[in-house]
């Protein structure tokens, strides 16, 4: 069974159109990257599927059940990401905070709370506040907080767009071992072409606004794939010019 | 500034008023030293624990009950626009009622007991707590929010870790506000209606025209509402440390 069905999905902020008809799927342990041009409704698009809107049109499945509301097993970095951190938790607070309601030990929450931080390279700022980091530091904040949760499904709204570029390299790379290791299936949203080809298994590119997905592109690149000669392939060539031509249209 | 310069300020404003009023010699303003010496017998005195201490328990009492039902309520109706809409009209109209013209009816209806003392004090000082708790719960970032529902934040946790430290700015600037009523009522009420505390021994003081007595006790007043306020900034202080980068 597929792990998310979309179909004929559709929103409109009174009365206007922001995503107008949008059906994909994804299976199971798939990463899925969608670009778009600015505005066009990538973000209104995640929060249908992550049920914090209901769609005006269309339907979202997940393992085939209807979402309605929050899916359990769902977990979100959302594109205003300082605003998602809890100011009054330090980083490692806000990285626990989720999973207190989720069974696990003290022991399991603060070993995986120091593994995510880990991974992010945050765990010299374990103790820090929020407004004591920077802004890309914010966004690894809260992209440990989703993996220490370990969803089965994972939205990523432009998640590195404040990171540099080594960071954003190293973050990028995160996400593609995690994701193996723990079978995550990923949906990211990217205005970056060269980021979603890197990434992804298939890559859906939206259109202008109101969004409906003009093509998806399989990505057949090997895995597991490498900053610089993953990058230097004739394919990679080849997909990013698609992509960018698509998108230009 | 340092300290010593407000001390001098405070000292020389002191001496310049003892001149004047020794120099004016009017009854009703008696210098400060008289009022020092009526502060010095009658503070310390049966005073303290006959009087002063059923004052400041009567100001908790009445403020604390007052904290807890309007953050609890203030929370509701923020995060609820169903209770909103039911309750918003009934609770403008209530707190536009002065609390000092409601110490006659709850007299009536209490006697003169500290339970009138205290509901007064509760009555007066739960509306700026609410209405400061319905503004924070209603600030908590939309974003946060999803982040919260996304997570499947338990309910409790939702308000008790996100909902209340969000709305805490908001909450204890009513606090302040409500504490510095509450000594107020707690003077007016005790004046009115009471057989002991500060506001009592204010009343009987100026029965008996004993004007430094008078002056001494709202001088007390005024120093327990300095101090209060303090109290209640060193724990907000603390509270809302990550609120202040
Ligand atoms: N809450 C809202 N109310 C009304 N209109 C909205 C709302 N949120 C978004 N829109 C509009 O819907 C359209 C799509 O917005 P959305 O944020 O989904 O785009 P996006 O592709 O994520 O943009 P970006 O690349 O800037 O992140 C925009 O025209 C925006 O103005
Ligand atoms: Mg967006």
């Amino acid at each position: 069974m597929s792990m998310l069905e979309v179909a004929g999905l559709g929103h409109a902020y009174g009365g206007v159109d922001a995503v107008s008809d949008v059906s994909f799927v994804v299976e199971p342990g798939e990463l899925v990257c969608i670009v778009g041009p600015s505005g066009c409704g990538k973000s209104t698009l995640l929060r249908c599927i992550a049920g914090l809107l209901p769609p005006t049109r269309g339907t979202v499945s997940l393992h085939g059940d209807r979402v309605v509301g929050v899916p359990s097993d769902l977990a979100v970095v959302f594109q205003d990401y300082s605003r998602s951190l809890l100011p009054w938790r330090t980083v490692a607070g806000n990285v626990e905070f989720p999973l207190r309601d989720r069974g696990l030990s003290t022991v399991e929450r603060r070993s995986r709370v120091e593994e995510a931080l880990s991974w992010v390279g945050l765990s010299e700022a374990a103790g820090k506040h929020p407004f004591e980091l920077s802004g890309g530091m914010q966004q690894r904040v809260s992209i440990a907080r989703a993996l220490a949760y370990r969803p089965a499904l994972m939205l990523m709204d432009e998640p590195f767009a404040s990171v540099d570029a080594q960071t954003r390299a190293d973050l990028e790379d995160l996400v593609l071992t995690v994701r193996a290791s723990a079978g995550m299936t990923v949906l990211l949203v990217t205005h970056d072409i060269d980021e979603s080809v890197y990434l992804a298994d298939r890559v859906l590119v939206l259109s202008q606004s109101p969004a409906t997905v003009v093509e998806t592109l399989k990505v057949d690149l090997s895995s597991p794939r490498d900053q610089i000669t993953t990058r230097g392939t004739d394919t990679f060539v080849r997909l990013r010019t698609e992509i960018a031509r698509q998108i230009r249209r | 500034m340092r300290w010593w310069v407000r001390v001098a300020v405070l000292l020389g404003a002191l001496v310049v008023w003892q001149l004047v009023s020794v120099l004016a010699a009017n009854p009703y303003f008696p210098p400060p030293l008289r009022i020092l010496e009526a502060a010095a017998r009658l503070w310390p005195s049966a005073h303290f624990t006959a009087d002063v201490l059923p004052s400041l328990a009567r100001v908790f009492g009445g403020w604390a009950a007052a904290s807890v039902v309007g953050v609890a309520f203030g929370v509701a109706l923020g995060r609820s626009r169903a209770l909103a809409d039911y309750f918003e009209f009934v609770f403008t109209f209530l707190r536009t009622l002065p609390p000092p013209l409601l110490v006659p009816v709850f007299m009536l209806v209490f006697g003169i007991s500290t339970e009138m003392e205290v509901v007064t004090i509760a009555f007066g000082t739960v509306w700026p707590v609410l209405l400061n708790a319905v503004d924070g719960a209603r600030s908590v970032d939309p974003v946060l929010a999803d982040t919260a529902r996304v997570f499947r934040l338990s309910r409790a946790r939702w308000i008790f870790g996100v909902v209340l430290p969000a709305a805490g700015p908001k909450i204890f600037a009513g606090l302040r506000v409500s504490l510095s009523i509450a000594l107020i009522l707690m003077v007016i009420s005790e004046v009115v209606g009471a057989t002991s505390g500060i506001g009592y021994q204010l009343g009987t003081a100026q029965g008996a025209s004993d004007l430094p007595g008078m002056w001494a006790w709202i001088a007390l007043i005024s120093l327990l509402g300095y101090l209060l306020n303090r109290g209640l900034l060193a724990v907000e202080h603390r509270a809302l440390a990550w609120s202040r980068p």
